[in-house]
């Protein structure tokens, strides 16, 4: 294959070899291959996409890039910061109950096409999410959704035995609490407020950021402070 | 959390002509037509109560073939109590299980023959 039109490789060299863009000033790593050996055909019918796309100008190979950073780097962040503020803001919390959209304007966080539903844990209530139809995941707010989110068993089995399948991530809860799971099977993206635990008295926001971990968010796992 | 004891407003999108507000019990159409649905299959036929009103978006039923999903459909999110979506649930019987149905799915609880 030499046509760099048609060839995604050739053409991803040919576009490098123009130095069209400063390396040195570059401090992120490359982007690389999931896996090695011949592209399946959902990356063939990606790539073919893609290439369309640009050669009608609809997008950019660079728009392209910097979403795919944009993933990476900024997105998975933005629901621990979120959520953080609402430990520490109970006004704050009650916005973000109430829309969720909304509330995350006041990050300069814009959700695009999500709309948001926060769900608060509670001594009474556990929530947690999944998308038993496909994986509908509040992208914009947690970045790409891990691969047990989108398996077969978990989308399959927390609907009916969500106990069950809490315990098999470490989350064991009493029978008083009652779970609350949320199928997200239509347009609202769902974000869990975890219960603030003890020990973190006085923490700021950031700190208290990193205990919310994406598994807290969506609910099969609750922040903890070692002791 | 009893049924319907939330109360949030629904500030999402409007919902003009909403034919039913929170906690009106509703039973999901048991029906089983082609195509693209976003009702899981294992609701149609059971009963819930209306959690909130979410808005009004457009049709994914007519998203999927390429049209532009006018009207736009009602959304509503519904409460189920798990002990009736599954019978032989293992949990207790206050825990829920709750998900967005369009109103076309739903019909007034009462209304016991739940066909489509």
């Amino acid at each position: 294959m030499t046509d760099t039109k048609f060839d995604y490789y050739a053409q991803k060299k040919h576009a490098h070899d123009h130095g069209d863009h400063d390396h040195a000033a570059d401090a992120h790593a490359a982007i690389e291959e999931p896996r090695e050996g011949p592209p399946s055909e959902f990356e063939i019918m990606s790539r073919a996409m893609q290439e369309l796309l640009e050669a009608k100008g609809v997008i950019t190979a660079e728009q392209v890039r910097a979403r795919m950073e944009q993933f990476e780097e900024d997105l998975p962040y933005r629901g621990s910061r979120v959520v953080a503020r609402a430990w520490v803001d109970p006004d704050f919390k009650q916005r973000l109950l109430a829309d969720g959209k909304a509330a995350c304007t006041e990050f300069g966080i814009d959700l695009e096409a999500d709309r948001l539903i926060a769900v608060e844990n509670t001594p009474e209530v556990h929530n947690v999410i999944v998308c038993t139809l496909c994986s509908c995941y509040p992208r914009s707010l947690l970045g790409m959704p891990p691969t047990w989110y989108k398996s077969r068993n978990y989308r399959s089995r927390v609907v009916f035995e969500p106990r069950a399948v809490l315990r098999e991530f470490g989350t064991v809860l009493p029978d008083n609490v009652t779970v609350r799971v949320h199928d997200s099977n239509a347009d609202m993206r769902y974000v869990v407020i975890p219960m603030r635990p003890a020990g973190t008295e006085g923490w700021d926001e950031e700190k208290l950021a990193e205990l919310l971990t994406r598994d807290t968010l969506v609910g099969v796992t609750t922040p903890g402070v070692a002791r | 959390m009893s049924a319907a004891t939330s109360t949030l407003p629904s500030t999402y999108t409007p919902a003009p002509g909403h034919r039913y507000k929170v906690g009106d019990a509703v039973v999901i159409k048991r029906a089983f037509p082609p195509g693209h649905r976003r009702t899981p299959y294992y609701i149609r036929g059971k009963q819930g109560v209306i959690e909130r009103i979410c808005g009004s978006f457009p049709n994914p039923e007519e998203l999927a073939y390429g049209f532009d999903g006018e009207p736009k459909k009602i959304l509503y999110r519904v409460r189920f109590a798990q002990n009736h979506v599954w019978p032989g649930y293992a949990g207790p019987a206050h825990d829920i299980i709750e998900m967005e149905i369009f109103e076309h799915w739903l019909l007034p609880a009462g209304n016991a023959a739940a066909k489509g």
